[in-house]
C-alpha cells in the first residue's frame, strides 16, 4: 500500500513537470491559430468555369511568354536557368496546376496575383494583367481540362515546392534558381524540406502551407492555394522523406514492449518468491 | 605459490568466491526499503544503454560542422539499419537519466541519506550530476541543429560574466570567437571520451562509497549490519533486518527495472519529441536566431535561477553559480546530525515539499518566455530557492536538533 502511495506521488510530480515543460510551454510559445482554411474564404467567389477553347486562346496569348505548358507542347521561351535569373524563380509549368490548386484560388490569382498569395507589395514576380473575371474563369476551365487526374504525392510536391525549395534527402534540388538569385528575390534562402516534417510537425505544416502569413508573419513564402487533398499528399510525401522509418518503428515497438511486459511478469514472480524466503 | 586445488582455476587465482561475497551475497541491504531504492540500478542500466547506443552512433557520426547534421539525420536515422533505434535510445536515455537522477537525489534528501557517515555517497553522486550535465550539454551540440548551435552560443557566453578573465575564457572554451567547427570537435572529444572516462571513474567511487556505510532505510533506523548479517547466516532469515544484495535485493531491482523499461521504450518508440527538440531538426544557422532558445528540461531550473534576477545579469550569474554548487554542501547546511526521514521531521517535511514545488516551478518557468508577469514569478521562485537552501534549511534543522 505504501509503495503504491509513493508511486502515485512520484507519477503526480513527474507528470506535473512534464505538463509544464511540454504541452503548457508549447501552448504558450505557439498559441493555437484557426485551422487550415481550404475554401480561402477571404477571397471573393469568382467564376471557375467558362469556355475551354477561349481559355486556351487566352493562355496562348497572355501566359506563354513566361510560362510553359509542356503537355500542350508549349515550351518555356528560355532556359530554366535564364528564367530563374530573370524572374527570381522559374515560372511554373501550367500543365497540371488545376489539378493541385483550388480553382477559385486560381481564378482570383490570375486577376490579382500579389494579393491572392499575400506577397509583400511589389515583391511578387507575376504582374496583374488586367484579365477579366469571365476570362479568368475560361482560363481555369481550360487548365482544368488538361490537368492530370492522378498525380503522385512526389509529383505534387515537386510541382508545388521545388521551384523554391530543395529536398536534399531525396536527391531533389531546387529548380534552376541559384542561392544568390533566390535570396535576392525572396529576401532569404528557402529552407531545405528534408527534415521539415520533424522540425515543424504535421499540424504546423498543415496550417503553414495553407496560409504562411498566419503562422509566420512577414515570411516571404507565398500562399500557394493547394487544395486540401493536394496538401495532404505534400505532407504525406514530406513524412516519407523526413521520417521513412516510422513503419519500422511502430512494428518493432510491439515486440520490444511485449518483451518487457513478459519480463515484468516473470521478474515480479521471481521477486515474490525471493522475498518470501526472507519475510 | 601453493595452489588450492579444491578451488576452480579462476577462483584459485582471483579469489572470486570472496569477491562475490563482498559484492553480492554478503553485501547486506536493509529489508525496510521501498521501490525507490531500486533507482540506482535503473541509473546503471540507463548509463549502460547510453554507452552501448553511443558506441554505435560513434561509428557513423561525423564531427564536422559541414557533415554533422546529415550524418545524424540522414545516415544514422535513415540509412543505417536500426540507426534510428540507437539514436532514439541515446536521446531518450540522455533525457530520462536526468529524471531518474533527480528522483534518486530527492529520495536521498527525503530519507536523510546524505549525512551521518554517508556524505561521500552524496558528494560522489553530486559529482556524477555535474559530469552528466556536462556530458548532456556536450552531446546536445553534436547533431549541429539550430538548438545545438544556439544553446552552445548562449551557455558558453555565460562564462563571459566571470570577472576579469570572462571574455578570454569564452574564446578559450569555444576555440574561436564564435561557436564554430573548433567548438564542435572539442565538445565531441569531451562527449565521447574524456567525460565518459571521468564518469565511469566517479561511478566506481560512488558504489565504493556506498559499500562501507551501507544503504539507509525507510525509517532512518541505525542497523547493526554485522549482528543482523550473523542472524541471517545463522538461519533466521525472516527475523533478520537485512537481506543479501544478490539474489533478494536484485530480484526486486530487476522487477522495477523491467517495469521501468516498458515506460522507457514507450518513450523511445512513440513519445520522443521531448528528448529531441523539433527545432534541432533544422540545421544550425548562425544568421537565424530561433524565437525561443531554451536548454533541455533538466537544466531549466538552474537556467531560471539565472534569468530570475532579470534586472541584473551579474546578480543572476552569481545566483546561478550558487545553484550549481549548493547541493554539494547539503550535508552541512542541514544542522541536524540525526538520520531521519522527512515524515519524522515535521519542519523538514514542509521544507522538502516546498523545495519540490519551487524546483518544479523554476523548471516550468525556465522554459516560458521571461516577459511580463513571468519574469516576476521567475524572480520569486529564484529567491525562494536560495532562501530555502541557504536560510531555511540551516534554521529549521537547528530547531529540530534542539527538539531532539
Amino acid at each position: 500500500m505504501r509503495e503504491l502511495k509513493i508511486l502515485v506521488v512520484l507519477i503526480f510530480f513527474v507528470g506535473l513537470t512534464y505538463w509544464g515543460v511540454e504541452p503548457y510551454a508549447h501552448h504558450v510559445m505557439h498559441p493555437e491559430v484557426a485551422p487550415a482554411d481550404f475554401t480561402f474564404k477571404d477571397l471573393p467567389k469568382q467564376p471557375t468555369t467558362g469556355d475551354v477553347a477561349k481559355g486556351k486562346e487566352l493562355v496562348a496569348a497572355q501566359c506563354t511568354s513566361c510560362h510553359s505548358v509542356n503537355k500542350e507542347g508549349i515550351k518555356l521561351a528560355m532556359s530554366d536557368a535564364d528564367a530563374a535569373n530573370t524572374y527570381g524563380v522559374v515560372p511554373p509549368d501550367l500543365s497540371n496546376v488545376a489539378a493541385i490548386y483550388d480553382h477559385n484560388f486560381l481564378a482570383n490569382f490570375i486577376q490579382n496575383p500579389e494579393g491572392t498569395v499575400k506577397a509583400k507589395p511589389g515583391k511578387y514576380a507575376m504582374p496583374a494583367l488586367g484579365i477579366s473575371a469571365e476570362d479568368a474563369g475560361s482560363i481555369v476551365a481550360y487548365l482544368a481540362s488538361i490537368a492530370a487526374k492522378d498525380m503522385s504525392a512526389k509529383q505534387i510536391t515537386e510541382e508545388a515546392c521545388v521551384r523554391c525549395h530543395s529536398i536534399k534527402y531525396e536527391g531533389v534540388s531546387r529548380l534552376a534558381a541559384t542561392d544568390a538569385r533566390i535570396k535576392e528575390y525572396m529576401g532569404s534562402n528557402p529552407p531545405d524540406l528534408s527534415q521539415m516534417i520533424k522540425s515543424k510537425g504535421e499540424h504546423y505544416l498543415d496550417g503553414f502551407i495553407n496560409d504562411p502569413q498566419k503562422l509566420l508573419h512577414g515570411t516571404a513564402m507565398p500562399r500557394v492555394g493547394l487544395t486540401k487533398e493536394a496538401q495532404a499528399k505534400v505532407i504525406e510525401h514530406l513524412e516519407k522523406v523526413g521520417d521513412p522509418k516510422k513503419g519500422e518503428r511502430n512494428s518493432l515497438a510491439l515486440w520490444i514492449l511485449g518483451y518487457f511486459a513478459i519480463l515484468t511478469v516473470i521478474t515480479y514472480l521471481w521477486k515474490v518468491s525471493k522475498f518470501k524466503e526472507v519475510h | 605459490m601453493a595452489i588450492d586445488n579444491n578451488k576452480s582455476w579462476i577462483d584459485a587465482r582471483l579469489n572470486t568466491t570472496a569477491l562475490t561475497k563482498v559484492m553480492m551475497t554478503e553485501y547486506w541491504i536493509p529489508k525496510n526499503i521501498n521501490f525507490l531504492w531500486s533507482f540506482g540500478v535503473v541509473l546503471a542500466t540507463l548509463f549502460t544503454l547510453l554507452v552501448v547506443s553511443g558506441m554505435f552512433l560513434l561509428m557513423y557520426y561525423k564531427p564536422d560542422t559541414a557533415l554533422a547534421f546529415d550524418s545524424v539525420n540522414k545516415v544514422i536515422m535513415q540509412e543505417v539499419a536500426y540507426g534510428w533505434l540507437f539514436r532514439h535510445i541515446h536521446a531518450v536515455a540522455a533525457s530520462v537519466v536526468f529524471l531518474v537522477i533527480y528522483i534518486h537525489m530527492f529520495v536521498a534528501i527525503y530519507y536523510g541519506s546524505y549525512k551521518g557517515g554517508r556524505e561521500m555517497i552524496w558528494i560522489s553522486g553530486m559529482l556524477l550530476f555535474v559530469t552528466f550535465s556536462a556530458e548532456g550539454f556536450s552531446g546536445y551540440m553534436l547533431p549541429w541543429g539550430q538548438m545545438s548551435y544556439w544553446a552552445a552560443q548562449v551557455i558558453t557566453n555565460l562564462f563571459g560574466g566571470i570577472p576579469f578573465i570572462g571574455a578570454d575564457l569564452v574564446i578559450w572554451i569555444r576555440g574561436n570567437y564564435v561557436v564554430a567547427d573548433a567548438t564542435l570537435t572539442r565538445f565531441f572529444a569531451l562527449h565521447v571520451l574524456i567525460l565518459p572516462l571521468i564518469i565511469m571513474g566517479i561511478i566506481g567511487l560512488h558504489m565504493y562509497s556506498l559499500r562501507i556505510p551501507h544503504v539507509n532505510n525507510q525509517e532512518g533506523e541505525e542497523i547493526d549490519f554485522e549482528a543482523e548479517a550473523a542472524k541471517f547466516q545463522a538461519g533466521d532469515k525472516k527475523g533478520s533486518k537485512v537481506m543479501p544484495f544478490w539474489p533478494t535485493f536484485l530480484a526486486e531491482d530487476f522487477f522495477v527495472l523491467s517495469g521501468f523499461m516498458i515506460f522507457f521504450f514507450y518513450l523511445v518508440f512513440f513519445h520522443f519529441n521531448f528528448a529531441m527538440d523539433p527545432i534541432n531538426f533544422m540545421p544550425a544557422d548562425s544568421m537565424k536566431t530561433p524565437p525561443h532558445i531554451y536548454p533541455e528540461w533538466y537544466f531549466l531550473w538552474s537556467y531560471e535561477v539565472l534569468r530570475g534576477f532579470f534586472f541584473s545579469a551579474n546578480l543572476g550569474l552569481v545566483a546561478f553559480g550558487i545553484a550549481n554548487v549548493i547541493f554539494f554542501v547539503l550535508p552541512w547546511l542541514d544542522r541536524d546530525p540525526s538520520v531521519k526521514p522527512a515524515h519524522k521531521r515535521p519542519l523538514f517535511r514542509v521544507w522538502f515539499w516546498a523545495l519540490i514545488v519551487v524546483m518544479i516551478g523554476l523548471t516550468v518557468y525556465g522554459k516560458l518566455p521571461p516577459t511580463g508577469i513571468n519574469a516576476w514569478i521567475g524572480f520569486v521562485f529564484s529567491v525562494s530557492f536560495l532562501v530555502l537552501l541557504l536560510v531555511a534549511l540551516p534554521l529549521i534543522s537547528k530547531i529540530e536538533r534542539k527538539r531532539g
